[in-house]
């Protein structure tokens, strides 16, 4: 093995990085702003409204992530509508078809995971907003969020790592993430031991930090808290 | 023309599925009332005390605050409140202390006091946070304000949720078995405290198993058997010479 081809093709290792770093950023905060009203409309007792953000959840749980990329991007693009839509400069980019694909998968799953942490949330806590007389808004941003935010962590971390890693399937759109960058070394090189493990330890390393910031964030916002867990839906 | 009671309750029923815990029980309770709710576990005095503010929706019956009737319409099973903006009204105004404290984990002592003021009822916060230190000095815990209710022992969340509930500047307070979630040892320390509000004139509707207590602050005292009421008097009365049969022999049991 020769490793003088990683430190050679590093800077394209790392730019490959940055766009794999900027659609996990993108499609995290994108997909947590979406999954905040999916999840409230979910604990909704109301039939009407809780169904529909079921069938969503359902929909993207319940197929593969690389479906959904290419739905999105091949997709998309059969309608004479869509590309004669003003969001045709956005559709037909890889780019944005992938942050697009991403923030949905990833909104869905945080809508559930939300989910629970709202009803995880120990009964008589509720309770007691309650019997101050708080309206139900009141309850939600004063109490509940507050609260579900401390509870989300731990199972929010490791979707942002699974998220991490479902980036690399941005590689099959014809992106230059970091998956997409190896394979485009790989095929002038020849190596793709050296180049696969440095892009494997690259992934290794991003998780490591998401992991680390995380601990570090949940030590702070559950130092007096007791503990409190919810299942983590399983990624498919 | 004398003042409406502060509460009254009329004819409460609850079923769950085909059982009936609350089979029709009424109560009236006039501003200065301290009145204890007895009775063995399974009579239904928790249930009967959450269905005041509708923690509970009972099945049947009436409930007035201040003369003023709690508009209830018939639900999938029980009744429940026609009008929310009516119930959080009366809510603010009826105090309720949990057997589990119910403290927020995530807010510190003070804000769990200053919460229902400062955010449901709006108050300017310096007064709030006056208000709120003065109360945690008159339960005892001025010293703990900046901790959070999970580095307290039990007896001190209870003694916070009780200043939490007097925040609100409640017409009336609920107590639900306050110290049957204490260590032994910790149950004195919250009997005091109530027992100066009872000694202040505050309404309350305690239910409890600490027989002494609710002989010595109760101005009546009402036994529940089964989902009525089986005995009601002034404590003098049912602790001394009940009518009940089954009265005496709980009040045997339990002394």
């Amino acid at each position: 093995m020769d490793f003088s081809v990683v430190i050679e093709y590093f800077p394209r290792l790392l730019s490959g990085t940055w766009i794999t770093l900027q659609l996990v950023v993108l499609s995290v905060v994108l997909g947590g702003i979406v999954a905040l009203p999916i999840a409230l409309a979910r604990v909704s007792k109301n039939r009407w409204i809780n169904s529909l953000p079921f069938a969503y959840i359902f929909f993207f749980r319940g197929t593969p992530l690389l479906v959904q990329i290419f739905l999105v991007y091949y997709g998309a693009s059969q309608f004479e509508v869509v590309r004669e839509s003003m969001f045709w400069p956005i559709l037909r980019e890889p780019y944005w078809c992938a942050v697009i694909a991403f923030t949905l998968n990833t909104s869905a799953y945080t809508a559930e995971i939300f989910r629970g942490a709202i009803q995880a949330i120990p009964r008589g806590e509720v309770e007691a907003c309650m019997v101050v007389g708080m309206t139900k808004a009141q309850m939600y941003r004063r109490i509940l969020l507050p609260r579900a935010f401390g509870i989300v962590l731990p199972a929010y971390g490791n979707e942002i790592i699974l998220m991490l890693k479902g980036s690399a399937l941005a590689s099959t759109i014809t992106l230059l993430d970091l998956t997409g960058m190896a394979r485009t070394i790989i095929a002038r090189t020849y190596t793709p031991i050296e180049i696969f493990l440095a892009a494997g330890a690259i992934y290794l390393a991003i998780s490591i930090v998401v992991i680390y910031l995380f601990k570090l964030i949940e030590q702070r916002q559950n130092r007096y808290l007791g503990t409190l867990s919810i299942k983590v839906p399983d990624k498919g | 023309m004398s003042k409406a009671p502060a509460l009254q309750l009329m004819d409460i029923h609850k079923t769950f599925g085909d059982h009936e815990v609350l089979k029709g029980i009424s109560l009236e309770a006039h501003d200065g009332d301290v009145i204890s709710i007895l009775g063995s576990s399974g009579s239904g005095k928790s249930t009967f005390l959450r269905c005041i503010n509708l923690l509970e929706n009972p099945t049947r019956g009436q409930i007035h605050f201040n003369g003023e009737q709690l508009k209830l319409q018939p639900g999938a099973h029980d009744l429940e409140a026609a009008d929310q903006k009516q119930l959080t009204r009366m809510r603010q105004r009826i105090g309720f202390v949990f057997q589990s404290f119910n403290l927020w984990p995530h807010m510190t002592i003070l804000e769990n006091v200053m919460e229902g003021p400062l955010h449901v009822l709006k108050r300017p916060k310096q007064e709030v946070a006056d208000y709120a230190e003065h109360l945690l000095h008159k339960v005892g815990i001025a010293d703990k304000k900046h901790m959070y209710p999970n580095q307290l022992s039990g007896g001190q969340q209870q003694r916070v949720a009780i200043a939490r509930t007097l925040a609100m500047d409640p017409q009336v307070i609920l107590f639900d078995e306050p110290t049957s979630a204490l260590d032994p040892e910790l149950v004195g320390e919250v009997l005091g405290v109530m027992r100066n509000l009872a000694e202040e004139g505050r309404t309350m509707l305690i239910v409890t198993h600490e027989m002494n207590f609710a002989r010595e602050v109760s101005s009546e005292v009402v036994f529940l058997h089964q989902g009525l009421v089986e005995e009601k008097g002034t404590p003098e009365k049912v602790f001394g010479a009940p009518d009940s049969a089954r009265c005496r022999e709980f009040l045997s049991s339990t002394f």
